[in-house]
């Protein structure tokens, strides 16, 4: 069991997790590497799928340091560090993104070149849609996305070593301008690796959907983490029922932005009834697709939704246990959902190969995770909301 | 002239919350703690419960969008049936939209009546405005009043309570609400 100093928060032990994270990845790794080479088809899809998970939850938690320091809460400075540990597995997901570039031609349509030469349609957004510039956004993004992790890990941590309370306004400056890089690369890389993957269809609300689901994600994965450090007695007395209670608020208010921005979408290509827009949802209702969205809008929203209205069960351990690993397993239905009609041909398959790709690149991210989690101390200690925040009541 | 209660000052607010907390172990059910700002925790000192009118809003945020929905189930079926871009007279997409919007403006009358039913507002007067020193409750005093209809008020005991206390400025309300 991991356990901590009491004084300084700096972990004395740092337990099984990692290894059994690191574990579980390596195997999931192997076995998906074994696939590739039997089934590359399937390899691709399921690896984009489950990097798309493990990505959009990890840009959430990045998300979630930065409006945390422009918004200057006080509650959740206990959680913050987490959330930064998190935001540093960054640099792994570009690994994993190389991968899919050696799949373009099996993932994207907008590659082949004897299909866009006969449609006018992807003639016109050629000059978007290319490889070229596909990889060089790619990487854009990801220089972004990192040089910020990095930028608000960096400076967090140096409040511990030298106490000077000037970082917290160099972090909210950051974060202030740092929200809104965030805000463009994660739209543009939404349209790029889920969007494209039907190079005809489009939708401008489709990064903040994108966003939505990886953000609310996050926010379970962050109440479900405590609630495990809870288990070893750790940070049980600065985290506390008031803290869940404003995460079990988090995830009321996002679970219905998501159905809220879900639904915008969905009515308006509802409404116009065109049908190079409309082909994206028949696509997700024929073949026994329309399982799957059920599934999503009961499991994703209307559970989460009725179970977070009240005030007891935001505040019960057990409940927001449950509804954080359900937010989790229908985000990964929800990627799925995006992915995965493009490539079924009549019907929904799930392939081991999903299993694999998300507990491969899901074990290796949660090992370097707890590695840069319990490498620093737990709670920013210096901070100066800090005595605040564990004192605070909703 | 009846009397309405006691009222009695305490000097900062954690003294007041330090007040609620002895009155209420004291076994004193009706009375009332004043001051200029919020005091979090004080619900809690007090013993008060859950403010009901969450589920006002949930009950009316529902009313609004049955009403929201059947109205337009109704009109578009039966009252006044119109072919509509060719979709079907029963298009619950269409509906939702308005059913939502009268959801919400619905919550929001149940939030603002309810709360207002429930602070039994609006009233033009209040016996504790026959004392002055209690117009210090919106400035800078902390006070606690008691109402006689308290089983266990009794003038002569309280007002020895509320000073046991730490209570300052004693002072019985009379006069007809």
């Amino acid at each position: 069991m991991p356990a901590i100093d009491t004084q300084t928060y700096s972990f004395t032990d740092k337990g099984r997790f990692g290894i059994i994270a690191l574990g579980a990845g390596a195997v999931g790794i192997v076995l998906t590497v074994i696939g590739a080479f039997t089934d590359s088809h399937t390899f691709f899809a399921s690896w984009l799928t489950a990097f798309a998970f493990w990505t959009t939850i990890v840009l959430g938690a990045l998300f979630f340091v930065m409006l945390q320091h422009v918004t200057g809460a006080v509650w959740s400075v206990v959680t913050r560090r987490a959330a930064e540990a998190l935001s540093m597995t960054l640099p792994l997901l570009l690994v994993f993104f190389v991968p899919l570039l050696f799949g373009l031609h099996d993932l994207f349509h907008w590659t082949h070149a004897e299909e866009v030469a006969s449609d006018r349609l992807l003639q016109w957004k050629s000059p978007y849609l290319n490889t070229t510039f596909f990889i060089i956004r790619g990487l854009v993004f990801f220089v972004i996305w990192i040089g910020l992790a990095w930028w608000l890990n960096r400076s967090s941590l140096a409040q511990d070593a030298d106490r000077n309370p000037m970082h917290t306004v160099t972090l909210r400056k950051l974060s202030a301008g740092g929200i809104f890089l965030f805000a463009f690369s994660l739209t543009f890389a939404a349209f790029d690796w889920l969007m494209s993957l039907e190079p005809h269809w489009y939708s401008t609300i489709f990064g903040v959907y994108v966003f939505t689901g990886g953000f609310l994600t996050s926010l379970a994965f962050l109440t479900l983490f405590f609630q495990y450090l809870r288990g070893s007695g750790i940070l049980a007395e600065q985290i506390t029922t008031e803290h869940y209670h404003d995460l079990g608020r988090l995830l009321f208010a996002f679970t219905v932005f998501w159905a809220y921005i879900g639904g915008s979408q969905y009515y308006l290509i509802w409404y116009a009834n065109i049908p190079e827009e409309t082909m994206w949802y028949l696509a997700r209702w024929d073949h026994g697709w329309h399982a799957v969205t059920l599934l999503l809008i009961f499991g994703h929203f209307v559970i989460p939704f009725v179970t977070l209205l009240f005030f007891r069960l935001k505040r019960n351990a057990m409940v927001l246990r449950i509804i954080a690993g359900l937010i989790v397993v229908m985000h990964f239905v929800d990627m799925f959902w995006l992915v995965m009609p493009t490539f079924s041909d009549g019907g929904v398959h799930i392939s081991w190969m999903h299993f694999t790709a998300v507990v491969g690149i899901g074990g290796l991210v949660l090992w370097l995770f707890w590695m840069r989690y319990t490498a620093h101390r737990a709670i920013p200690v210096f901070d100066p909301k800090l005595e605040d925040s564990i004192a605070h009541r909703v | 002239m009846k009397t309405y209660g006691i009222i009695a000052a305490f000097d900062s607010p954690a003294q007041l919350m330090e007040a609620a907390k002895q009155m209420r172990t004291a076994g004193y059910t009706h009375f009332d703690c004043h001051s200029p700002f919020p005091i979090h925790g004080m619900d809690e000192a007090m013993g008060l419960k859950r403010s009901p009118v969450g589920y006002i809003v949930g009950g009316m945020a529902a009313l609004g969008a049955t009403i929201g929905f059947s109205l337009q189930t109704w009109v578009s079926t039966s009252a006044y049936p119109l072919v509509i871009s060719g979709k079907p007279f029963f298009s619950w997409q269409a509906f939702i939209i308005i059913t939502f919007a009268l959801f919400v403006l619905f919550g929001a009358f149940g939030a603002v009546i309810g709360m207002f039913r429930l602070n039994r507002l609006p009233r033009l007067h209040h016996p504790l405005f026959y004392s002055d020193a209690f117009a210090r409750v919106t400035d800078d005093g902390f006070m606690v009043s008691v109402e006689s209809g308290d089983a266990q008020f009794d003038e002569e005991k309280t007002r020895a309570f509320l000073a046991s206390i730490g209570g300052q400025n004693i002072e019985v309300i009379r006069g007809e609400g």
